[in-house]
């Protein structure tokens, strides 16, 4: 059962490239325009991808490289696109990724950027961060980490040891970045949350198109995150080196991982990771909110004991997901991602734990033409995952719970909020209801009790 | 260091009708850094060809190529939907370093068991010509081993622009034309070129000519299929709508089998009338004029006067255009003005010289005339003009509404079919529905007016 002939094409992609995760990182530092070096269509595609789920504008600059750069280098486009961009957008921080083309053509990212330095910059200039993010390596989640941990690497700087937490929160929604600022507010910490792009990426009507959004990771918080009394990391399938491991091993900050708080034990930890990184008590309205889950949780527990469910998109968000679904009663059945960590296993059997939920099977490295053969196979009830996953849940005739990146059928996508107490009250509220729903809507008899 | 909206480079770019005689760059290579709107050539390859609805699409290149254009237009098929499935050779490093050859006619072999497609396209990317893959020879095994045409399309997304992807895939739709048999096409036939069936639009024209008529032979490539282009070299007159997608394929026909064309529009209800007696004048057939007098006077019956309301409350708004080929923006200004709307801006990604000499022929003193802009301009256009609504694409919508102006999408993924005499009238619903919402009383830009 549930082996699968490997396919050697990829038939709608349960991932996205490299690229796009570190532009979204880097438009969550202040300041920041995202460039990417290679060709112009990289740029527009991203754009518009990223446009269609946060409904809001995003310029990713590009060196636009032609047919002639490829033989004799993008360096001069490079160049020419960062004068263009300072001048245009005044940024204080220019985050630069590379693409396929410039990888494969060889470009020295690092020796073009110093270059630049050397012919144009001057006091006024902006910071520049490179990353290498080739999408024939990795998905965008790889493109992410690599992009928060080139802003660290880059930017962060010997610092006397000062009172601030760091929180590298990963890739999450603008809703849960939100919630994060709520909770370390409430615990009194000073937070540095990396990326944040809560703001710049869901901002107010405005009067005048912004130039670059207000909000971002302050540049000078990033400047002393090295100085910081712990980083925290949210992740369980996270790279082997990331922003926490280089704050960690060139700075001497104590690094904390903890799972995405994602449904009440992911959530519970992290709670008392900060209890105890701030030797202070759980906050009253935190410990409030754990009581009203607990107890909509037993009035709910009967519409979604049992059911079967799939759940797929990036490999920490579906760990999170798959721990809140075992914990309600859902039984999360598949479990997949277009990433490959190879730590997405351990990480789900660690996170049901003592659930009394069997292991589900998990599948690294799978499309959706996968997941729906699967799905089938496993006769799931439930999909929970993003837009992309609405094609075979339609065909299947299956109710769908819409969760992560990219919401591309739906508005709203940046407010849904997955983190935390409030999390876990609005998933398990939606799953329920859904699944009241589908039963509702195919009963013969319409009833107005459940 | 302060901001500037308008780099020095761009200035050739832009025109503003009446400031001086009329002289307009075009058609040059995206400036680095101006953070175009454009896309890039596999890009242009893509949308153009996607609709053809039994074909298989490869994508061969690494994964975004594939995930940024799955399921990306809205062109609906009668029948098979493989279009909307997204393949990909999903390139690893290794591939890059060793070539990717073999992985694509593994790929192409599996695919093509497993869907049984009447064709294949193989879509090239950036790197594939840069790490040597000989996409020709692999399409050409592939295609003699399962007995279906599979087709390279050199779409590179490195080499150009859009236009440059419309090329591509027109030489790549010319190698089907011609090896289809032509046997029973009458002497009133013709190819739609250049409509891509958006909401089923496609489905509405084909019934207008047929109203008149008309024997259609191929939908390229809204709702296509591969057996039709085959034939498609049988019929008697190509009609090009989107002149910047398909006209190559239309000009490789007429080169070689001799057919002619005729372009026109099927958006806004004079141009929509025009193609219909354009298509009748052609084949110089009293009866068939006749009839597409019909066709528009009952349609412009029932038409006019539920336009009519639109009109009254639409008056003396103020339209702002910015899409992807110039012949939608022809249309679209005679449209608003059928509507009552006064057109401020327009501009295209790729435009040519004699689109934008038409353009600023139709428009009226001061129009704002732009080419390949980006947002910084667009907002600065939309704010000096004090635009009331915005009609654009995906990438365009977000500066309106952050602007808290009304926008009117007319791009590749709509659900409102906008084309034919029923189109206008979705159109003028739909702008309706923006511009008249109340929300705008509660956006910034109104601030002003709310006080005074």
């Amino acid at each position: 059962m549930t082996k699968m002939p490997s396919y050697t094409a990829t038939t709608n992609a349960c991932k996205l490239c490299k690229p796009l995760g570190a532009s979204i990182a880097f438009r969550g530092v202040e300041g920041c325009v995202p460039f990417l070096h290679g060709s112009q269509g990289c740029a527009t595609y991203m754009r518009r991808y990223i446009i269609s789920h946060f409904n809001e504008p995003i310029d990713i600059a590009s060196s636009s490289l032609g047919e002639k750069n490829a033989i004799y280098g993008g360096g001069p486009n490079l160049k020419l696109g960062l004068k263009n961009v300072t001048a245009k957008y005044a940024p204080k921080l220019i985050g630069v990724a590379t693409t396929c083309l410039t990888e494969t053509i060889g470009d020295d990212l690092p020796m073009l950027l110093a270059e630049y330095k050397k012919e144009f910059a001057t006091a006024g200039s902006p910071l520049l961060v490179h990353v290498s993010t080739p999408s024939y390596s990795g998905t965008h989640m790889e493109g992410f980490h690599a992009a928060v941990r080139a802003v660290v690497e880059q930017l962060a700087v010997a610092t006397t040891a000062n009172d601030s937490i760091n929180l590298l929160s990963g890739f999450i929604s603008p809703a849960d970045i939100r919630y994060l600022r709520e909770v370390t507010d409430d615990f009194g910490i000073n937070a540095t949350i990396l990326p944040d792009y809560s703001d710049t990426l869901d901002g107010p009507a405005l009067d005048d198109y912004p130039l670059i959004p207000e909000g971002g990771t302050p540049l000078a918080a990033i400047r002393a995150m090295g100085g910081a009394k712990a980083t925290v990391e949210l992740g369980a399938t996270l790279p082997e080196v990331t922003a926490g491991t280089v704050l960690r091993d060139i700075h001497g900050t104590p690094l904390h991982r903890t799972g995405m708080p994602i449904g009440i034990r992911a959530t519970d930890a992290f709670f008392q990771l900060l209890a105890e990184l701030t030797g202070r008590e759980i906050p009253g309205c935190h410990a409030a909110a754990r009581g009203r889950l607990i107890d909509s949780m037993v009035d709910g527990h009967k519409y979604v004991f049992g059911k079967k469910a799939v759940v797929y998109g990036e490999e920490d968000l579906v760990v999170g997901l798959t721990a809140l679904l075992a914990e309600i009663g859902v039984r999360p059945v598949l479990c997949a991602s277009g990433g490959k960590s190879g730590r997405m296993a351990a990480s789900i059997a660690a996170a049901i734990e003592y659930l009394d939920c069997p292991m589900p099977v998990v599948k690294e490295d799978v499309d959706f033409f996968d997941i729906e053969t699967l799905a089938e196979e496993l006769e799931v009830d439930l999909v929970v995952g993003h837009s992309k996953g609405y094609a075979f849940a339609r065909r299947r005739n299956l109710p769908m719970v819409r969760v992560g990146f990219p919401i591309h059928d739906r508005i709203g996508g940046q407010r849904i909020l997955h983190l935390g107490y409030h999390g876990a009250q609005a998933l398990f509220d939606l799953i329920a209801n859904t699944l009241i729903e589908k039963k509702q809507d195919d009963s013969p008899v319409g009833y107005s009790y459940m | 260091m302060s901001a500037q909206t308008l780099l020095k480079e761009r200035t050739k770019q832009i025109h503003r009708k009446g400031s001086a005689p009329f002289e307009l760059d075009c058609n040059k290579d995206s400036l680095a850094g101006a953070v175009s709107q454009r896309a890039c050539v596999f890009c242009g390859s893509r949308v153009v060809l996607y609709p053809i609805a039994d074909a298989l699409h490869l994508v061969h290149g690494p994964i975004g190529c594939a995930v940024y254009t799955w399921d990306i237009r809205g062109a609906l098929s009668s029948g098979p939907e493989l279009h909307r499935l997204s393949f990909s050779t999903d390139l690893q490093e290794l591939d890059v370093v060793f070539g990717g050859e073999k992985k694509l006619a593994k790929a192409l072999d599996e695919l093509i068991d497993r869907y049984q497609p009447k064709a294949a396209f193989v879509y090239s990317t950036c790197i594939v010509g840069l790490i040597g893959d000989d996409l020709e020879a692999v399409c050409k095994k592939v295609s003699t081993e399962k007995g279906i045409p599979v087709l390279p399309v050199q779409s590179d997304g490195l080499k150009g622009n859009k236009r440059a992807g419309y090329e591509a895939a027109c030489s790549a739709m010319a190698r089907l034309v011609g090896t289809g048999d032509t046997a029973g096409i009458g002497k009133h036939s013709i190819n739609i070129l250049g409509d891509f069936n958006l909401a089923g639009e496609i489905w509405l024209i084909r019934e207008y000519f047929e109203r008149i008529g008309i024997e259609v032979v191929a939908n390229i490539t809204g709702d296509g299929r591969i057996a039709d282009i085959q034939r498609c070299h049988g019929a008697a007159l190509n009609v090009v709508q989107c002149s910047g997608s398909t006209m190559d394929l239309a000009n490789i026909m007429k080169k070689r089998y001799g057919i002619p064309s005729l372009r026109v529009s099927y958006f806004g209800v004079e141009d929509m009338a025009e193609a219909l007696y354009a298509v009748a004048r052609h084949f110089g057939e009293p009866e068939m004029m006749e009839k597409a007098r019909q066709v528009v006077k009952s349609e412009l019956a029932t038409l006019l006067p539920e336009l009519a309301v639109y009109k009254k409350a639409l008056t003396g708004k103020k339209a702002a255009i910015y899409v992807g080929g110039a012949f939608k923006a022809f249309s679209l200004v005679k449209a608003f003005r059928l509507i009552g709307m006064d057109v401020v801006m327009v501009g295209s990604q790729t435009g040519t010289k004699e689109d934008y000499i038409e353009l600023e022929e139709i428009t009226d003193e001061g129009t704002i005339i732009v080419d390949d802009s980006n947002p910084l301009e667009l907002s600065a256009f939309l704010k000096e003009k004090e635009v009331d609504l915005f009609v654009g694409g995906v990438k365009e919508r977000p500066i309106a509404y952050k602007l808290g102006v009304a926008f009117c999408d007319h791009n590749h993924e709509r659900k409102e079919m906008l084309a034919g005499f029923a189109g206008m009238l979705n159109f003028a619903r739909e702008v309706y529905g923006s511009v008249m919402s109340p929300i705008w009383k509660f956006v910034p830009r109104r601030k002003e007016e709310k006080k005074s």
